[in-house]
Protein backbone atom coordinates (compact mmCIF):
# COMPACT_ATOMS: atom_id res chain seq x y z
CA UNK A 1 0.00 0.00 0.00
CA UNK A 2 2.90 2.59 -0.87
CA UNK A 3 1.21 3.95 -3.46
CA UNK A 4 -1.05 5.79 -0.95
CA UNK A 5 1.37 7.19 0.63
CA UNK A 6 3.35 8.98 -1.83
CA UNK A 7 3.19 12.30 -2.17
CA UNK A 8 2.89 12.50 -5.96
CA UNK A 9 1.51 9.97 -8.74
CA UNK A 10 2.27 9.62 -12.07
CA UNK A 11 -0.17 12.57 -14.17
CA UNK A 12 -0.70 9.76 -16.46
CA UNK A 13 -2.23 7.14 -13.44
CA UNK A 14 -4.10 10.51 -12.07
CA UNK A 15 -5.11 11.24 -15.65
CA UNK A 16 -6.60 8.08 -16.53
CA UNK A 17 -8.17 7.71 -12.61
CA UNK A 18 -10.19 11.37 -13.61
CA UNK A 19 -11.49 9.75 -17.22
CA UNK A 20 -12.27 6.15 -15.62
CA UNK A 21 -14.20 8.84 -12.73
CA UNK A 22 -16.00 10.13 -15.55
CA UNK A 23 -17.37 6.97 -16.87
CA UNK A 24 -18.62 5.88 -13.82
CA UNK A 25 -20.45 9.16 -13.00
CA UNK A 26 -21.93 8.85 -16.33
CA UNK A 27 -23.22 5.81 -15.67
CA UNK A 28 -24.35 5.92 -12.26
CA UNK A 29 -25.39 9.89 -11.37
CA UNK A 30 -25.93 10.55 -15.48
CA UNK A 31 -24.03 13.91 -14.77
CA UNK A 32 -20.36 14.90 -15.96
CA UNK A 33 -17.94 15.99 -13.57
CA UNK A 34 -18.18 19.97 -13.13
CA UNK A 35 -17.23 22.19 -10.19
CA UNK A 36 -18.58 26.19 -10.64
CA UNK A 37 -22.13 25.48 -10.34
CA UNK A 38 -21.41 24.31 -6.74
CA UNK A 39 -20.05 27.98 -5.85
CA UNK A 40 -22.80 29.68 -7.61
CA UNK A 41 -25.40 27.76 -5.57
CA UNK A 42 -23.39 28.73 -2.53
CA UNK A 43 -22.74 32.11 -3.32
CA UNK A 44 -27.04 32.37 -4.00
CA UNK A 45 -27.60 30.09 -0.69
CA UNK A 46 -25.17 32.98 1.54
CA UNK A 47 -26.85 35.49 -0.57
CA UNK A 48 -30.44 34.02 0.99
CA UNK A 49 -28.78 34.34 4.56
CA UNK A 50 -28.86 37.89 4.58
CA UNK A 51 -31.53 38.76 1.93
CA UNK A 52 -34.08 35.69 2.77
CA UNK A 53 -35.91 34.04 0.01
CA UNK A 54 -36.86 36.47 -2.77
CA UNK A 55 -33.24 35.86 -3.46
CA UNK A 56 -34.50 32.50 -4.93
CA UNK A 57 -36.55 35.01 -7.23
CA UNK A 58 -33.37 35.99 -9.18
CA UNK A 59 -33.27 34.68 -12.85
CA UNK A 60 -30.08 33.29 -12.20
CA UNK A 61 -31.09 31.46 -9.24
CA UNK A 62 -34.37 30.27 -11.13
CA UNK A 63 -32.04 28.32 -13.37
CA UNK A 64 -29.75 27.28 -10.60
CA UNK A 65 -31.28 27.44 -7.45
CA UNK A 66 -29.27 28.01 -4.58
CA UNK A 67 -29.45 24.36 -2.58
CA UNK A 68 -27.43 21.45 -2.20
CA UNK A 69 -27.17 19.13 -5.52
CA UNK A 70 -24.69 16.39 -6.71
CA UNK A 71 -22.63 18.93 -8.05
CA UNK A 72 -22.05 20.48 -4.14
CA UNK A 73 -21.66 16.95 -3.13
CA UNK A 74 -19.25 16.46 -5.27
CA UNK A 75 -16.65 19.85 -4.50
CA UNK A 76 -17.49 19.09 -0.51
CA UNK A 77 -15.97 15.93 -1.51
CA UNK A 78 -12.82 17.28 -3.18
CA UNK A 79 -12.01 19.11 -0.09
CA UNK A 80 -12.47 15.82 1.87
CA UNK A 81 -10.40 13.61 -0.70
CA UNK A 82 -7.71 16.06 -0.71
CA UNK A 83 -7.16 16.23 2.48
CA UNK A 84 -7.05 12.86 2.83
CA UNK A 85 -4.63 12.16 0.21
CA UNK A 86 -2.41 15.17 1.50
CA UNK A 87 -2.67 14.03 5.27
CA UNK A 88 -1.80 10.12 4.13
CA UNK A 89 1.56 11.42 2.54
CA UNK A 90 2.34 14.40 5.25
CA UNK A 91 1.85 16.63 2.77
CA UNK A 92 -1.07 18.59 4.33
CA UNK A 93 0.13 22.29 5.59
CA UNK A 94 -1.29 25.33 6.82
CA UNK A 95 0.14 27.87 4.34
CA UNK A 96 -0.21 31.19 3.58
CA UNK A 97 1.65 32.20 0.55
CA UNK A 98 3.47 29.46 -2.14
CA UNK A 99 7.13 29.56 -2.56
CA UNK A 100 7.03 30.35 -6.25
CA UNK A 101 4.68 33.21 -5.54
CA UNK A 102 7.01 34.30 -2.66
CA UNK A 103 10.25 34.29 -4.98
CA UNK A 104 8.45 36.84 -7.16
CA UNK A 105 6.59 38.47 -5.00
CA UNK A 106 7.26 38.79 -1.46
CA UNK A 107 6.87 36.39 1.45
CA UNK A 108 3.83 38.62 2.50
CA UNK A 109 0.63 37.03 2.92
CA UNK A 110 -1.62 40.07 2.59
CA UNK A 111 -0.55 41.03 -0.87
CA UNK A 112 -1.28 37.57 -2.15
CA UNK A 113 -4.46 37.14 -0.23
CA UNK A 114 -5.66 40.39 -2.66
CA UNK A 115 -4.28 39.40 -5.72
CA UNK A 116 -6.30 35.52 -4.23
CA UNK A 117 -9.10 37.45 -3.64
CA UNK A 118 -9.42 39.34 -7.58
CA UNK A 119 -8.30 36.32 -8.91
CA UNK A 120 -11.30 34.45 -7.62
CA UNK A 121 -13.71 36.94 -8.55
CA UNK A 122 -12.66 37.28 -12.09
CA UNK A 123 -12.63 32.82 -11.67
CA UNK A 124 -16.53 32.70 -10.55
CA UNK A 125 -17.40 35.37 -12.84
CA UNK A 126 -16.11 33.76 -15.79
CA UNK A 127 -16.91 30.17 -14.83
CA UNK A 128 -20.67 31.31 -14.54
CA UNK A 129 -20.29 33.91 -17.86
CA UNK A 130 -18.80 30.89 -19.59
CA UNK A 131 -21.04 28.33 -18.11
CA UNK A 132 -18.59 25.78 -17.07
CA UNK A 133 -14.65 25.83 -15.95
CA UNK A 134 -11.54 23.61 -16.26
CA UNK A 135 -13.73 20.33 -15.32
CA UNK A 136 -16.97 20.89 -16.91
CA UNK A 137 -15.63 22.76 -19.79
CA UNK A 138 -11.99 21.31 -19.97
CA UNK A 139 -12.30 17.91 -19.04
CA UNK A 140 -16.11 16.58 -19.14
CA UNK A 141 -16.90 18.86 -21.91
CA UNK A 142 -13.83 18.18 -24.09
CA UNK A 143 -14.38 14.37 -23.21
CA UNK A 144 -18.04 14.67 -24.87
CA UNK A 145 -16.72 16.29 -27.89
CA UNK A 146 -18.69 19.32 -27.18
CA UNK A 147 -17.69 22.41 -29.32
CA UNK A 148 -18.65 24.43 -26.35
CA UNK A 149 -15.90 22.18 -24.45
CA UNK A 150 -13.17 23.04 -27.15
CA UNK A 151 -13.44 26.06 -27.20
CA UNK A 152 -13.58 27.09 -23.37
CA UNK A 153 -10.42 25.10 -22.83
CA UNK A 154 -8.87 27.07 -25.31
CA UNK A 155 -9.88 30.33 -23.70
CA UNK A 156 -8.95 29.31 -20.41
CA UNK A 157 -5.46 28.52 -21.37
CA UNK A 158 -4.74 31.69 -23.72
CA UNK A 159 -6.15 33.71 -21.12
CA UNK A 160 -4.19 32.02 -18.29
CA UNK A 161 -1.18 31.82 -20.29
CA UNK A 162 -0.95 35.48 -21.01
CA UNK A 163 -2.15 36.53 -17.66
CA UNK A 164 0.95 34.35 -15.52
CA UNK A 165 3.62 35.87 -18.55
CA UNK A 166 2.73 39.24 -17.66
CA UNK A 167 2.63 38.32 -13.73
CA UNK A 168 5.40 36.42 -13.36
CA UNK A 169 7.67 37.49 -16.75
CA UNK A 170 6.72 41.88 -16.94
CA UNK A 171 5.08 42.39 -12.92
CA UNK A 172 8.04 40.31 -11.28
CA UNK A 173 10.52 41.01 -13.32
CA UNK B 1 -29.26 3.12 -18.26
CA UNK B 2 -29.21 2.67 -14.76
CA UNK B 3 -32.39 5.23 -14.65
CA UNK B 4 -33.55 3.78 -11.37
CA UNK B 5 -30.87 4.50 -9.67
CA UNK B 6 -29.97 8.20 -11.06
CA UNK B 7 -33.97 8.86 -9.76
CA UNK B 8 -32.55 8.07 -6.47
CA UNK B 9 -32.04 11.64 -4.89
CA UNK B 10 -30.50 10.82 -1.64
CA UNK B 11 -28.50 8.30 -3.12
CA UNK B 12 -27.51 10.50 -5.49
CA UNK B 13 -26.15 13.03 -3.45
CA UNK B 14 -24.11 10.29 -1.41
CA UNK B 15 -22.47 9.13 -5.08
CA UNK B 16 -21.75 13.26 -6.00
CA UNK B 17 -20.16 13.09 -2.26
CA UNK B 18 -18.19 10.14 -2.89
CA UNK B 19 -17.00 10.97 -6.89
CA UNK B 20 -15.42 14.27 -5.69
CA UNK B 21 -13.46 12.25 -2.86
CA UNK B 22 -12.10 10.27 -5.75
CA UNK B 23 -11.15 13.04 -7.77
CA UNK B 24 -10.08 15.45 -5.04
CA UNK B 25 -7.70 12.61 -3.85
CA UNK B 26 -6.35 12.21 -7.60
CA UNK B 27 -6.09 16.06 -8.14
CA UNK B 28 -3.98 16.17 -4.66
CA UNK B 29 -1.94 13.37 -5.35
CA UNK B 30 -1.23 14.89 -8.93
CA UNK B 31 -0.13 17.78 -7.49
CA UNK B 32 -2.06 20.21 -9.35
CA UNK B 33 -3.80 21.36 -5.61
CA UNK B 34 -0.56 23.18 -6.21
CA UNK B 35 -0.15 26.68 -6.57
CA UNK B 36 3.50 26.34 -8.11
CA UNK B 37 2.16 23.46 -9.99
CA UNK B 38 -0.54 25.23 -12.20
CA UNK B 39 1.44 28.84 -12.59
CA UNK B 40 4.40 26.13 -13.65
CA UNK B 41 2.05 24.72 -16.32
CA UNK B 42 0.68 27.88 -17.56
CA UNK B 43 4.61 29.41 -18.16
CA UNK B 44 5.40 26.27 -19.56
CA UNK B 45 7.44 25.41 -17.21
CA UNK B 46 5.87 22.25 -15.88
CA UNK B 47 3.39 20.16 -17.61
CA UNK B 48 1.63 18.47 -15.14
CA UNK B 49 -1.76 19.60 -15.68
CA UNK B 50 -2.03 19.16 -19.54
CA UNK B 51 -0.67 15.68 -18.78
CA UNK B 52 -3.52 15.51 -16.11
CA UNK B 53 -5.81 17.02 -18.18
CA UNK B 54 -5.10 15.21 -21.85
CA UNK B 55 -5.18 11.75 -20.21
CA UNK B 56 -8.53 12.21 -18.60
CA UNK B 57 -9.64 13.46 -21.66
CA UNK B 58 -8.55 10.25 -24.12
CA UNK B 59 -9.54 7.84 -21.01
CA UNK B 60 -12.72 9.32 -20.88
CA UNK B 61 -13.61 9.85 -24.20
CA UNK B 62 -13.09 6.65 -25.19
CA UNK B 63 -14.94 4.94 -22.08
CA UNK B 64 -18.33 7.55 -22.20
CA UNK B 65 -18.63 7.09 -25.83
CA UNK B 66 -18.32 3.41 -25.33
CA UNK B 67 -21.12 3.61 -22.84
CA UNK B 68 -23.16 5.72 -25.28
CA UNK B 69 -22.63 3.07 -27.57
CA UNK B 70 -23.76 0.45 -25.42
CA UNK B 71 -27.04 2.64 -24.26
CA UNK B 72 -25.80 3.27 -20.99
CA UNK B 73 -25.28 6.40 -21.00
CA UNK B 74 -25.96 9.98 -22.78
CA UNK B 75 -24.30 13.08 -23.71
CA UNK B 76 -24.85 16.06 -21.67
CA UNK B 77 -22.72 18.46 -23.99
CA UNK B 78 -22.79 22.45 -22.46
CA UNK B 79 -24.82 25.19 -25.46
CA UNK B 80 -21.92 27.73 -26.08
CA UNK B 81 -21.88 30.99 -27.65
CA UNK B 82 -19.52 33.40 -29.11
CA UNK B 83 -20.18 36.25 -26.25
CA UNK B 84 -20.62 33.82 -23.52
CA UNK B 85 -18.03 30.67 -24.28
CA UNK B 86 -15.49 33.07 -25.73
CA UNK B 87 -15.84 35.88 -23.40
CA UNK B 88 -16.45 34.14 -20.54
CA UNK B 89 -13.68 31.85 -21.20
CA UNK B 90 -10.96 34.43 -21.50
CA UNK B 91 -12.46 35.97 -17.92
CA UNK B 92 -12.47 32.44 -16.52
CA UNK B 93 -8.27 32.24 -18.53
CA UNK B 94 -7.59 35.97 -16.20
CA UNK B 95 -8.82 34.70 -13.10
CA UNK B 96 -7.17 31.56 -13.43
CA UNK B 97 -3.69 33.10 -14.15
CA UNK B 98 -4.07 35.44 -11.33
CA UNK B 99 -5.38 32.77 -8.61
CA UNK B 100 -3.45 30.44 -9.76
CA UNK B 101 -6.25 27.34 -8.99
CA UNK B 102 -9.51 26.50 -11.21
CA UNK B 103 -12.52 25.83 -9.32
CA UNK B 104 -12.03 22.53 -8.77
CA UNK B 105 -8.07 22.22 -7.67
CA UNK B 106 -8.94 25.77 -5.51
CA UNK B 107 -11.39 23.31 -3.81
CA UNK B 108 -8.81 20.86 -3.80
CA UNK B 109 -5.87 23.26 -2.31
CA UNK B 110 -8.21 24.00 0.25
CA UNK B 111 -8.39 20.39 1.04
CA UNK B 112 -4.49 20.77 0.80
CA UNK B 113 -4.31 23.27 3.66
CA UNK B 114 -3.65 26.17 1.25
CA UNK B 115 -5.09 29.66 3.28
CA UNK B 116 -4.67 31.71 0.21
CA UNK B 117 -7.41 29.14 -1.43
CA UNK B 118 -9.69 29.11 1.59
CA UNK B 119 -9.45 33.15 2.55
CA UNK B 120 -8.94 34.41 -0.71
CA UNK B 121 -9.46 32.25 -3.42
CA UNK B 122 -13.28 30.97 -2.12
CA UNK B 123 -14.18 34.09 -0.91
CA UNK B 124 -13.70 35.83 -4.51
CA UNK B 125 -15.32 33.06 -6.45
CA UNK B 126 -18.48 33.59 -4.17
CA UNK B 127 -18.22 37.12 -5.21
CA UNK B 128 -17.61 36.58 -8.79
CA UNK B 129 -20.49 33.99 -9.35
CA UNK B 130 -22.75 36.40 -7.14
CA UNK B 131 -21.43 39.09 -9.63
CA UNK B 132 -22.45 37.24 -12.30
CA UNK B 133 -26.00 36.11 -11.18
CA UNK B 134 -26.54 39.86 -10.43
CA UNK B 135 -25.82 40.67 -13.95
CA UNK B 136 -27.18 37.75 -15.80
CA UNK B 137 -30.29 39.67 -17.05
CA UNK B 138 -29.04 42.10 -19.06
CA UNK B 139 -26.27 39.95 -20.34
CA UNK B 140 -28.89 37.54 -21.18
CA UNK B 141 -30.57 39.33 -22.98
CA UNK B 142 -27.82 40.63 -25.48
CA UNK B 143 -23.96 39.55 -25.28
CA UNK B 144 -24.82 35.95 -23.94
CA UNK B 145 -26.86 35.02 -26.89
CA UNK B 146 -24.13 36.68 -29.58
CA UNK B 147 -22.75 34.35 -31.95
CA UNK B 148 -25.05 31.00 -30.14
CA UNK B 149 -23.85 27.63 -31.80
CA UNK B 150 -25.75 25.71 -29.24
CA UNK B 151 -24.43 22.11 -27.39
CA UNK B 152 -23.66 21.04 -31.03
CA UNK B 153 -20.88 18.22 -30.79
CA UNK B 154 -18.10 17.83 -33.14
CA UNK B 155 -19.22 14.60 -34.63
CA UNK B 156 -22.59 16.11 -35.30
CA UNK B 157 -20.90 19.33 -36.59
CA UNK B 158 -19.05 16.91 -38.94
CA UNK B 159 -22.07 14.85 -39.50
CA UNK B 160 -20.27 11.77 -38.79
CA UNK B 161 -20.41 8.63 -36.46
CA UNK B 162 -18.98 9.80 -33.23
CA UNK B 163 -16.17 7.27 -33.45
CA UNK B 164 -15.07 9.14 -36.65
CA UNK B 165 -13.72 12.08 -34.29
CA UNK B 166 -13.08 9.83 -31.25
CA UNK B 167 -10.31 7.71 -32.59
CA UNK B 168 -8.14 10.15 -34.50
CA UNK B 169 -8.89 12.98 -31.39
CA UNK B 170 -7.24 9.79 -28.75
CA UNK B 171 -4.66 9.13 -31.39
CA UNK B 172 -3.88 13.16 -31.74
CA UNK B 173 -3.47 13.50 -27.99
CA UNK B 174 -1.90 10.47 -27.60
CA UNK B 175 0.98 11.64 -29.50
CA UNK B 176 1.00 14.94 -28.31
CA UNK B 177 1.82 13.24 -24.79
CA UNK B 178 4.43 11.40 -26.17
CA UNK B 179 6.08 14.51 -27.94
CA UNK B 180 6.01 15.77 -24.22
CA UNK B 181 7.84 13.10 -23.13
CA UNK B 182 10.26 13.15 -25.83
CA UNK B 183 11.09 16.47 -25.28
CA UNK B 184 11.78 15.79 -22.00
CA UNK B 185 9.09 17.67 -20.57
Amino acid sequence: MDWITMTQWSPYAVGIGIGLLSCLTFLLSDKPLGCSTAFARSSGMLERLFRGAKVKEKPYYQKFAPEIDWEWMLVAGVVIGAFLAATLSGDFELKWVSSRWAVAFGPGALGRLIVAFLGGILLGLGARWAGGCTSGHGISGTLQLALSGWIAAMCFFAGGIATAMILFQVLAA
Amino acid sequence: MLTTIHAKKGLQLVLGLLAGVVFGFLLQKGGVTKYDVIIGQLLFEDFTVVKIMLSAVITGMIGVHLLKSLGLAQLHPKPGSVGATVIGGLIFGVGFGVLGYCPGTLAGAVGNGYLDALVGGVTGILVGAGLFAALYPKLNVGLLNRGDFGSVTLPELFRVNAWVVVVPVAAALVLLLASLELAGL
